[in-house]
């Protein structure tokens, strides 16, 4: 089956070869909301695989990413308020959420072992795309020492969920 | 209180500690930022393995052989008895990426 690059990931790979790259480094309250909108779309993801997954695996898989992206978010929340910084809007962020919705609706179409393949394909690419961008962009951007700290965890736990999906889709095939 | 006395109380003061390292220990390994630490474990046959989550975030302590699954919630603590001699590599099922190793003597 062809899987379509997420137009998610697609945003995200802008932040290691686009406009960000090109001299403007994101700064701290863009990187803020950027990790914290990627969260938000991988959350707004599982609870669409819990509702529709048919596979006992992908469906507690999806649980597990509604809990960590959660705390990971919470802490970030936690973060911004401690350091009196307040997220902003930017166009990456604004592009992965366009594109996240648009991908959201595909997988609406999808079912069965059509749409848990297809959910758990774009799960391990967009967790490879968020590593990525943390490891290229994010986290060499980040001035504030906590902020940075922060978004080190979230990449370890991330880089867990990308070889947890990988495992899940090994077993679907 | 006779010489006795003392001597009884020595001897079993005595052996009480010689059957204290006989004993099943506990041995503590936390959980912290997706770490698992010590990642390497020499432990013994009835030893406790006591699994200290110090993050936020759940994980699991699961040996690859299946001889243990433990469901650690976030800030809290769960164990798992040691019932066969080996070496037993485990890792965290939400979080493959964490992983460990116990050398567990008969």
């Amino acid at each position: 089956m062809f899987v379509r690059l997420s137009a998610a990931i697609a945003a995200l790979s802008l932040l290691t070869g686009g406009a960000l790259a090109q001299g403007a480094k994101p700064t701290d309250p863009q990187i803020a909301h950027i990790a914290y909108t990627a969260g938000v779309i991988d959350i707004a993801a599982a609870k669409q695989a819990i509702e529709k997954a048919g596979n006992k695996d992908v469906k507690s898989f999806a649980e597990d990413m509604v809990r960590d992206h959660e705390a990971v978010n919470k802490q970030a929340l936690d973060l911004v308020k401690k350091l009196k910084v307040t997220p902003e809007d930017n166009d990456t962020s604004k592009t992965l959420s366009k594109q996240a919705t648009e991908k959201l609706a595909e997988l609406a179409k999808l079912k069965g072992a059509d749409y848990d393949k297809a959910y758990v394909a774009n799960e391990v690419a967009y967790h490879k795309a968020v590593n990525g961008a943390l490891e290229t962009q994010l986290i060499p951007s980040a001035s504030n020492a906590e902020l940075k700290s922060l978004l080190q965890t979230g990449l370890k736990i991330f880089q867990g969920h990308q070889q947890h999906a990988e495992q899940v889709a090994a077993k679907l095939k | 209180m006779g010489p006795g006395r003392y001597l009884l109380a020595t001897a079993a003061l005595l052996f009480g500690a010689i059957a204290v390292p006989a004993q099943a220990a506990t041995i503590q390994i936390t959980m912290t930022d997706l770490v698992f630490a010590p990642a390497e474990v020499s432990a013994k046959v009835g030893d406790t393995i006591e699994w200290i989550n110090k993050d936020v975030f759940a994980h699991t302590a699961t040996a690859r052989n299946g001889d243990f699954d433990v469901n650690i919630a976030p800030k809290k603590t769960g164990t798992s008895v040691l019932k066969k001699a080996g070496t037993v590599g485990y890792y965290c099922r939400f979080h493959p990426n964490m992983k460990g190793v116990l050398t567990i003597a008969p």
